[in-house]
């Protein structure tokens, strides 16, 4: 087996997570969506470390996790609080910019 | 290509790699497709989980411990706690707002994937480095060496991210009160004063069966009473009346228990 095999697979996870995205109406899965666009995009920045031979796509990796993390717990609040004032977590209901 | 350059992985590695990219795959699916908050969680945990042991195998030691703690450990746990604060109820709207929009969507997901993967293919990617040699004096130390020289810029600025999205979380879901909480003998005032209901709710459950909160109290005609049972739970549809049918199901249910018991038959005996 060829490390390329790996490439697939993430290209496989990003597009289910953006085919997700796009068809899921519940912000909190549509969220768990995009981290898993990130986490297939990690995969291949670590298959292409190995390819090349180098640390430097672990570390664009590494970065992208310490981003993922902020990203998560800024998406989390922001859901927490359309929530309190809406009671509802679809992505509908919140299509106008004011309550 | 110098010398060390290989052309394939061990057949251990390919055989796991088959078995756990299905399982990610899987995963993948069923994060999509599960109708459930918590279920998707929960498969998307998985499918992490499996990333994590691919990390590892491709010689990502740190990455993989890494991936395990931080997203299976933290970010997948926030994720549950805010399902469980805000979408316990909150199932997917069936209705389409834009017509045809998921199949479309599907589409557009289908069509991208075979792009990405086409270009993977057109690429000629046959033979690979591996990182016998990066990782000769140690994957962390490697990693240290090059996030404190080459990348220290990126590192700063990624503690500075760090510090925003903390003072950012507090600041979305920090609430200001922006009037006095009553106290107890302003509350106890103002009921006396509404008249409506002084005294103390009456207690739910029928004494004589069932004593549970989701059960409400009889009242002497024998209707079940609004009063006893919390509000959230009649607005969640939980609340087990037990007025009618189900005192007249355990009845039967006690008869037939009698009778296999042979009770009743030693009292048609003694009657005889």
């Amino acid at each position: 087996m060829n490390p390329v095999n790996y490439l697939y697979l993430s290209a496989l996870l990003f597009s289910i997570g953006a085919a997700g995205v796009l068809i899921r109406r519940n912000a909190i899965v549509v969220f768990m969506c995009v981290e898993l666009m990130l986490n297939a995009c990690n995969l291949a920045f670590v298959t292409f470390s190995r390819l090349h031979g180098n640390l430097d796509g672990q570390i664009i990796a590494f970065f992208t996790m310490v981003v993922a993390a902020a990203e998560v717990v800024v998406g989390l609040a922001i859901i927490v609080t359309i929530f309190r004032s809406r009671h509802s977590a679809s992505v509908d209901d919140a299509s106008l910019m004011k309550l | 290509m110098n010398a060390a350059a290989a052309y394939t992985t061990s057949t251990g590695e390919a055989f796991q790699f088959w078995v756990l990219a299905v399982v990610a795959v899987v995963g993948a699916l069923c994060t999509v497709l599960m109708k459930k908050a918590v279920h998707s969680a929960l498969c998307l945990a998985g499918t992490m989980i499996v990333l994590a042991v691919f990390y590892l195998a491709n010689g990502a030691y740190f990455l993989g411990i890494v991936q395990i703690v931080v997203y299976t450990g933290a970010v997948m746990m926030l994720f549950l706690f805010v399902v469980m604060l805000v979408g316990v109820t909150a199932a997917d709207s069936l209705k389409e707002t834009l017509k045809g929009q998921r199949w479309l969507a599907a589409a557009c997901g289908l069509g991208f994937g075979v792009l990405l993967l086409a270009g993977i293919g057109n690429a000629s990617l046959t033979s690979f480095e591996g990182l016998g040699k990066a990782n000769a004096g140690g994957n962390v130390e490697g990693l240290a060496a090059l996030i404190f020289t080459k990348y220290v810029f990126a590192f700063e600025i990624t503690g500075a991210l760090l510090i925003t999205a903390a003072i950012g979380a507090m600041v979305l879901t920090h609430r200001e009160r922006t009037e006095r909480a009553a106290t107890q003998r302003e509350q106890a005032e103002a009921r006396v004063r509404t008249g409506k209901q002084v005294p103390p709710l009456p207690a739910p459950g029928v004494y004589a069966r069932h004593n549970a909160v989701d059960i409400p109290g009889l009242l002497p005609d024998g209707t079940t009473s609004e009063l006893t049972v919390s509000e959230t739970l009649r607005a969640r549809g939980q609340i087990r009346d037990v007025s009618g049918e189900a005192l007249a199901d355990l009845a039967a249910l006690e008869q037939r228990a009698e009778a296999r018991l042979g009770r009743i038959e030693r009292a048609e005996e003694a009657g005889k």
